[in-house]
């Protein structure tokens, strides 16, 4: 048996490309989508567990820790099978976006958490002492500061977020990897997994050397 | 008589140990005090809770030209009159200097671009930093630093200016520039509270000299009597310590 016939078979590929740049579409969509709506979902959560009234903060916190520790697959089945249930139904596309979103909010506010606790106390002392309200010294003075602390690690839950839409392809959604599988079943030959596996890498391998040398730049304190 | 910043039995805690132990002290319109005493003597503090950066606890009482220093609308009248210039400088480094000088009259009191940049500029001239307005902070020495952050709080037009150890984080060739600054402060009238370890500004520049030590003010009394005849022996314990080396 021909390892490259097998593996690395060009025909194939050739034939199964058109299906590939379709799932690949279909991910970068997801992935975008939800890396989008968990930033602004961090944002609010971070802001409340920081700032709101006391049970605000305690549900928020709660929130965060859940959706941390629940893994995203077992999230995914319940909004996709079990909800039908009590009668919300949603498209495939709908349910893996909420569930990569609600947990990448979980993950992102406690990355904003940090890069608004590393901005020195001094800071909000300053803006206090000149008069600024709650909601200026926050957008004039501390968030353009954390910003700068929180690229790295948000860029690191952006990667995360995109290779977590492959569980997507559990609920059946057509993206690279169920793409991918079914082209493997049409032509019986392994060859297009290999070709997604290199889309994606070809796709998040430049972000994750992105992120370390950015947080080699941090180390070194030259942002 | 009620002084324009006016302290009633002010009590701070922080936990259990007792930092303010009911501090009485009215200082009157343009007066300069300097607020001298041991580290840990609680001066720090005390100028903290005059624009409340620190709380206090509810039956102590301070007003800052008749308006109390509670959370809420008044507390924010009184920032907007009472400016601060800190020990660490704690200028925005995100912002250039003529940006840090600019944001509280943009944001607080609503002046036009134009008109706050034209503000920026005539303060830096006054603190003697015209060619500095487009640098970043960390570009600036310290000395440069403290001089943006004076000029940063003079934006708001306080009439109190309060200061925290504004020349303790400064090599010592830069601790001069600083105190010139501030010397020709105190000549315009503005109300100065000064917290330092700097005896000979306090003895040229101030109206009044407080000494502070274990969260009471021991003694209070214009610079040449403080200085030269201290009545406490807490008062001349601690200058013998700093002045005679």
């Amino acid at each position: 048996m021909d390892l490259f016939e097998t593996f690395l078979n060009f025909d194939v590929l050739a034939r199964t490309w058109p299906m590939l740049v379709k799932g690949l579409w279909l991910t970068l969509k997801l992935g975008v989508a939800s890396i989008l709506a968990g930033l602004v979902l961090g944002l609010i959560l971070c802001l409340t567990r920081l700032y709101a009234i006391a049970p605000l903060r305690w549900l928020t916190r709660a929130y965060i820790d859940i959706f941390r520790s629940i893994p995203l697959l077992v999230l995914l089945i319940v909004v996709y099978y079990a909800l039908p249930f009590v009668g919300v139904r949603l498209s495939a596309f709908v349910s893996a976006m909420a569930a990569l979103t609600l947990v990448s909010g979980a993950y992102t506010a406690e990355i904003f958490r940090a890069g608004i606790e590393a901005v020195p106390k001094g800071q909000f002392e300053a803006s206090a002492a000149l008069g600024l309200n709650h909601r200026q010294t926050m957008t004039d003075v501390i968030l353009p500061q954390s910003i700068r602390v929180v690229i790295p690690p948000l860029t690191n839950n952006s990667i995360n977020v995109i290779k977590d839409t492959a569980l997507a392809s559990v609920v059946a959604m057509p993206d690279l990897l169920k793409q991918a599988t079914q082209a493997q079943a049409l032509t019986a030959n392994p060859t297009p997994l290999i070709g997604a596996a290199a889309i994606y890498l070809a796709f998040l391998l430049p972000a994750v050397l992105l992120v370390s040398r950015l947080e080699r730049r941090m180390n070194r304190g030259q942002v | 008589m009620a002084g324009y910043i006016s302290i009633k039995n002010l009590q701070k805690y922080y936990g259990t140990f007792h930092a303010l132990k009911g501090i009485d002290l009215e200082i009157a319109q343009g007066e300069v005090v300097c607020v001298i005493g041991p580290s840990g003597s609680g001066k720090s503090t005390l100028i903290r809770c005059i624009n409340r950066l620190e709380p206090f606890s509810n039956d102590s009482a301070i007003t800052v030209d008749g308006v109390p220093v509670v959370p809420g609308r008044s507390l924010a009248k009184v920032r907007a009159e009472v400016g601060m210039v800190f020990q660490n400088f704690n200028l925005f480094p995100h912002l250039t200097v003529r940006e840090n000088i600019m944001l509280a009259p943009r944001r607080v009191r609503g002046t036009p671009r134009a008109e706050a940049q034209g503000l920026a500029d005539r303060l830096l001239a006054r603190v003697g930093l015209s060619e500095q307005g487009d640098k970043y902070p960390s570009g600036l020495s310290g000395g440069q630093q403290q001089r943006v952050a004076i000029a940063r709080a003079l934006a708001m037009e306080p009439q109190v200016l309060l200061f925290d150890e504004p020349t303790s984080a400064l090599d010592p060739e830069m601790v001069g520039e600083v105190l010139d600054v501030m010397r020709d402060l105190a000549r315009t009238g503005v109300t100065m509270v000064v917290v330092t370890h700097e005896m000979g500004f306090a003895r040229q520049v101030a109206d009044r000299v407080i000494f502070m030590d274990g969260g009471a003010v021991v003694e209070a009394a214009p610079p040449e009597t403080l200085f030269s005849a201290p009545v406490e022996q807490r008062t001349r314990n601690f200058l013998h310590a700093v002045l005679d080396h």
